[in-house]
């Protein structure tokens, strides 16, 4: 059995494993340590997983492995995306005296769970890299267990991610029963066989795992959890929730729905159209409601989320690269803006509410700056690069034949930079309420300046991903 | 009627049973004791299936960990269910709706072309815990090591929201109480014996 | 001998009856001797305490007390059985039954000489585990049944501690059939033939103290029986009991100890394999060498010798406190076991099997 294939994942838990081990020996004041192991363990990952993109597709581990440029770019993107996101999150908890190696710790541990999604040929290993990234998740949302609202929201993530995993379960049983098989290949092999929306075992089956799938994506109407983890999760935790597993989502979907089941695509784009403009519509309209500014962010998470799932309904390599690239500059804008979140929240205070935004621009230009970057991004103004992925979704969506439906995600659109515009009102014209200094350290300054830098640099040139995210479908025949 | 079918009867008699007062009996600490007891007979009727590896697993780890803890913790709560069992009527309707669609899924899964065959697939291996072993350290490798991972994240997971170091609390060091020597004890201390004018 | 019994039942009875009078009669024929050997526990560890502690122990009732036993159980017969006040009576009486039958239950697997055994099972080690596993059940709720603190708390007690030290013996067992290759009781014991030198002890040395400690905290005997501890909880989970029903508890904790003793006797010292063999000298002589050779004396003779140990131990050691009993029990049996079985797995991916 050829196992250096997984080469980036076995090397990622055995850096796990070291680090774990040498953190319990390491003295207090020298726990930075962990962190900075961390990220070269990170960084050198990226680096495995980059050596191993070499335009093929192999299968190995017994056909439960698959190596393709697909899932290179989405373990780069990951990898990268939780590089950034650790940076950010190192300044929540020095700041907040609740360091932990246990954070950084969990993290490993849910990127190794996405690397296992990513790369994933089969069901059964779907779900383990699922449960991984979602039991590490969970713990994470809880880590400060001094905070009720966070044990709470864990609490809540974890029963409705349970069900969520027994939806996604029992539809991958019914789809075992009906074909005998788990690996993807063996699944389309049957699927193709059937007539899809006659079948009606196997429309339960998709009903269920679509639903599974909806539900990590936070989609309406499984996104309940989304605004109460978001809010009572420690900002650092929000952030990391709210950004890269976005990434490993869309992995599983284009794992299990399009690779697997892609002969089931009538059946599965109904429910993802569905799912999609009803995301797109609560999303948004809610969004607006908010004063919290992490509920308000939850809600605009929502909204997103349906714009990928809209995208990757088409079928089309061009919708599939649409929502990737959606995805992946998604979670860099998320980082950010919750980065932001993380600079105006210090000891004893957390910023969370839209008045805590006010002034910014009084207090720190240059923050306030980057801010508005990255909630223009969001919004989808030119020239920045939301802009760019949401044409890209809706010029797939329509060349797939759906036109009304694009016609209501511009609308939605349209509404939903009210309430982005709105806090950039609150940036630039009110006067501040607090007037404690913003300071960060150098690397954090750096990196949410190249951050905001790259949002407006990838608006501009937007081909340079696209082409990489279109190249990687390509690769994958998808 | 062969010995075996007499067992196997009588098992599953006693499955239903206990699934049933699982649900049904008032006390948690009954609830919990039929849960137990349905647990042990399915692990019996799997070993008349020579299953034995998964039947003994299913007790080892279900009945004999799991469940021990389950029973500590009610135990140790004064639990008062009658709040939950209010809803019992108002909300069995749609226990029944649920339980009949996942049914008739199951019905019709069951009749699909994996299921229709009239003899195994493979003969079964004379003793299924090699096999198991054998096929889940080979063809299974990758997910059964995902498997172990997970593990390993429960546990941290458990440390991290449990383990709190109180700087205030008194707490010994055991390993330096054992290696404490005579020295730091007792002292030995020479006089010279006492004679009887001094006593 | 058994077939002539089925050829003489089956001659008026059905097929299944049959079947199910042979297992009976088999059972008896191990329960009995059991009972018989729990009863003499008792006493040789009067005895032996006494004598440890230069004492004469029971030497009243028969020629030099060996009666004893006998009136001890006549006395608890004719006791009556004081149920508490406000107790749970259903499980109260329920839970001395839990307690005794997995202690019974695991002497189906047990090969007291070669082929000498009720069921050979392929999982009889796994078997073993389960049925351990099950024992704590009586303890937990005849402690929680008899509605008083002290035994509550000793039901909490033992619970906890009974599932902390069966992950340390199942750690053990894995070593044991790591290097046997088998999970049958049988296969393991033939695994150590060859000489005295080919039995497990000697490479899993290690493996067979944690075993046999664990064993010993298992049972909740001395210095590991917090459950009972007279002077913190009066006598932990069986306070309430009396009569017959305390006497089934101390029954199914002698028949434990037994079962340990046994285990340990079978797993790594080779159970009922002569420590003679290779020494055809010996074992070929014409009587004696029935003695000298492999049978089931030799068994008995190694489990009493843990039972001995057992007796010694309560006499000699302290009662542990609670804290340290759960220290060494996660944090080092346990790290030993892994250690041990890490390094038994590199040996023999390597190749190096010295006991083979």
């Amino acid at each position: 059995m050829n196992i250096v294939i997984a080469m980036p994942e076995i090397f990622l838990l055995s850096t796990i494993c070291l680090i774990l081990l040498l953190d319990v020996f390491l003295r207090e004041d020298c726990r930075m340590i962990t962190y900075l192991l961390t990220q070269v363990a990170l960084l050198a990952t990226a680096l495995l997983a980059y050596g191993a993109m070499d335009g093929e597709k192999t299968t190995g581990l017994n056909g439960m492995y698959v190596r393709d440029d697909l899932a290179g770019v989405l373990k780069i993107s990951i990898l990268l995306l939780t590089f950034v996101v650790f940076v950010y999150a190192r300044k929540y908890l020095k700041d907040r005296t609740i360091w932990v190696s246990e954070f950084f710790l969990l993290g490993l541990f849910a990127v190794l769970g996405m690397l296992v999604m990513v790369s994933a040929n089969h069901l059964l290993v779907v779900y383990l890299g699922l449960e991984l990234l979602a039991l590490s998740m969970y713990a994470l949302v809880a880590f400060n267990r001094d905070d009720g609202r966070s044990s709470e929201a864990a609490m809540k993530y974890f029963v409705l991610g349970a069900i969520a995993s027994g939806l996604l379960l029992y539809g991958i049983s019914i789809l075992y029963g009906l074909s005998g098989k788990l690996e993807f290949a063996e699944v389309l092999t049957y699927v193709s066989s059937q007539n899809v929306l006659e079948n009606i075992p196997l429309l339960f089956a998709l009903v269920f795992i679509v639903a599974g799938i909806a539900f990590k994506f936070g989609a309406v109407p499984f996104h309940m959890w989304v605004p109460d983890v978001y809010q009572g999760a420690p900002t650092a935790v929000t952030m990391f929730l709210g950004s890269v597993p976005k990434v490993a989502a869309l992995a599983m979907l284009l794992r299990v729905l399009a690779e697997s089941m892609g002969a089931a695509q009538p059946g599965w784009a109904q429910l993802l159209l569905v799912f999609g403009l009803l995301s797109v519509f609560l999303g948004n309209l809610i969004a607006i409601a908010q004063f919290n500014l992490k509920r308000m962010l939850a809600y605009s998470t929502i909204a997103h989320m349906g714009f990928i799932l809209l995208g990757a309904l088409t079928g089309t390599t061009e919708g599939y690269s649409a929502a990737l690239f959606y995805t992946i500059t998604y979670a860099m804008m998320a980082a950010g803006g919750f980065a932001i979140l993380i600079l105006l929240g210090r000891e004893g205070f957390e910023a969370e509410t839209l008045d805590d935004l006010k002034g910014l621009n009084e207090r720190n230009p240059w923050y306030a700056f980057i801010m508005m970057v990255f909630l223009f991004s969001m919004a989808g103004i030119p020239p920045t690069v939301g802009f760019y992925a949401k044409l890209s979704i809706i010029q797939a969506v329509m060349q797939a034949g759906y036109l009304w439906p694009a016609v209501f995600m511009v609308v939605m659109s349209v509404i939903g930079a009210y309430y982005y515009l709105r806090a950039i009102k609150m940036i630039y014209f009110d006067k501040p309420e607090q007037t404690a200094p913003i300071q960060a350290e150098l690397d954090f300054n750096i990196l949410i300046s190249v951050n905001g830098v790259l949002m407006v640099l990838l608006g501009l040139f937007p081909s340079a991903l696209m082409g990489v995210c279109s190249a990687a479908m390509v690769a994958s025949r998808l | 009627m062969t010995f075996e079918q007499i067992i196997f009867y009588l098992f599953s008699a006693v499955l239903v049973a206990a699934a049933v007062g699982m649900v049904t009996v008032r006390s948690p600490v009954y609830a919990a004791l039929c849960l137990i007891l349905s647990f042990f007979t399915s692990a019996a009727l799997w070993l008349l299936l020579e299953a034995e590896f998964l039947g003994l697993v299913l007790v080892l780890v279900y009945v004999g960990a799991v469940m021990v803890l389950f029973l500590f913790v009610i135990m140790m709560l004064d639990l008062n269910t009658d709040p939950l069992k209010e809803g019992l009527v108002k909300h069995a309707p749609v226990g029944f709706v649920v339980a009949a669609v996942i049914a008739v899924e199951m019905i019709l899964v069951l009749q699909s072309a994996p299921f229709q065959i009239a003899t195994p697939l493979n003969p079964a291996p004379a003793n299924n815990t090699e096999a198991l072993g054998a096929i889940l350290y080979t063809d299974y490798v990758y997910p059964f090591e995902i498997a172990a991972v997970i593990l390993v994240v429960a546990i941290i997971a458990a440390i991290t929201l449990t383990l709190r170091r109180r700087p205030d609390s008194r707490k010994q060091d055991i390993s330096q109480q054992v290696q404490v020597k005579r020295a730091d004890r007792v002292r030995l201390v020479k006089m010279k014996a006492e004679t009887k004018e001094q006593a | 001998m058994m077939e002539i019994l089925a050829n003489f039942f089956g001659a008026f009875l059905p097929e299944w009856m049959v079947t199910l009078l042979i297992i009976l009669i088999k059972v008896v024929a191990i329960v009995l001797p059991l009972i018989l050997l729990v009863a003499y526990a008792t006493y040789a560890e009067r005895k032996i305490i006494g004598f440890m502690q230069v004492r004469v122990g029971p030497n009243r009732v028969g020629f030099k007390g060996l009666l004893q036993p006998f009136a001890d159980m006549f006395k608890l017969i004719f006791k009556e059985i004081v149920i508490p006040a406000r107790s749970n009576r259903f499980l109260f009486l329920i839970a001395p039954l839990l307690a005794m039958g997995p202690a019974f239950a695991a002497w189906a697997v047990i090969p007291f000489s070669d082929g000498m055994v009720l069921a050979d099972v392929n999982a009889g080690l796994l078997f073993l585990l389960a049925l351990t596993s099950l024992g704590v059940y009586g303890v937990i709720i005849a402690g929680w049944a008899s509605n008083s603190k002290y035994a509550q708390l000793s039901a909490l007690r033992i619970g906890a501690q009974m599932v902390s030290y069966e992950i340390a013996m199942g750690f053990a067992l894995v070593g044991v059939l790591m290097a046997s290759g088998s999970l049958n009781l049988g296969d393991i014991v033939r695994a150590q033939s060859g000489s005295i030198f080919s039995w497990f002890v000697w490479p899993l040395f290690g493996l067979f103290l944690v075993y046999f400690i664990s064993g010993v905290a298992e049972t909740n005997r001395a210095p590991f029986d917090v459950a009972e501890g007279e002077s913190e909880i009066v006598a932990g989970f069986h306070v309430e009991y009396s009569g017959m029903a305390f006497s089934i508890f101390f029954l199914a904790e002698y028949a434990n100890m037994w079962l340990i003793a046994a285990l340990t006797s079978l797993m790594f010292l080779g159970g009922w394999l002569s420590p003679f063999q290779g020494l055809t000298f010996l074992t070929d002589m014409p009587v004696l060498g029935r003695v000298f050779g492999d049978g089931i004396h030799w068994l008995l003779l190694k489990a009493s010798f843990f039972m001995l140990l057992f007796f010694w131990f309560r006499a000699t050691f302290p009662r542990y406190r609670y804290d340290q009993i759960m220290r060494l029990g996660w944090k080092i049996l346990i790290p030993i076991t892994l250690v041990w079985i890490f390094a038994e797995g590199l040996a023999i991916a390597l190749g190096w099997k010295p006991w083979l």
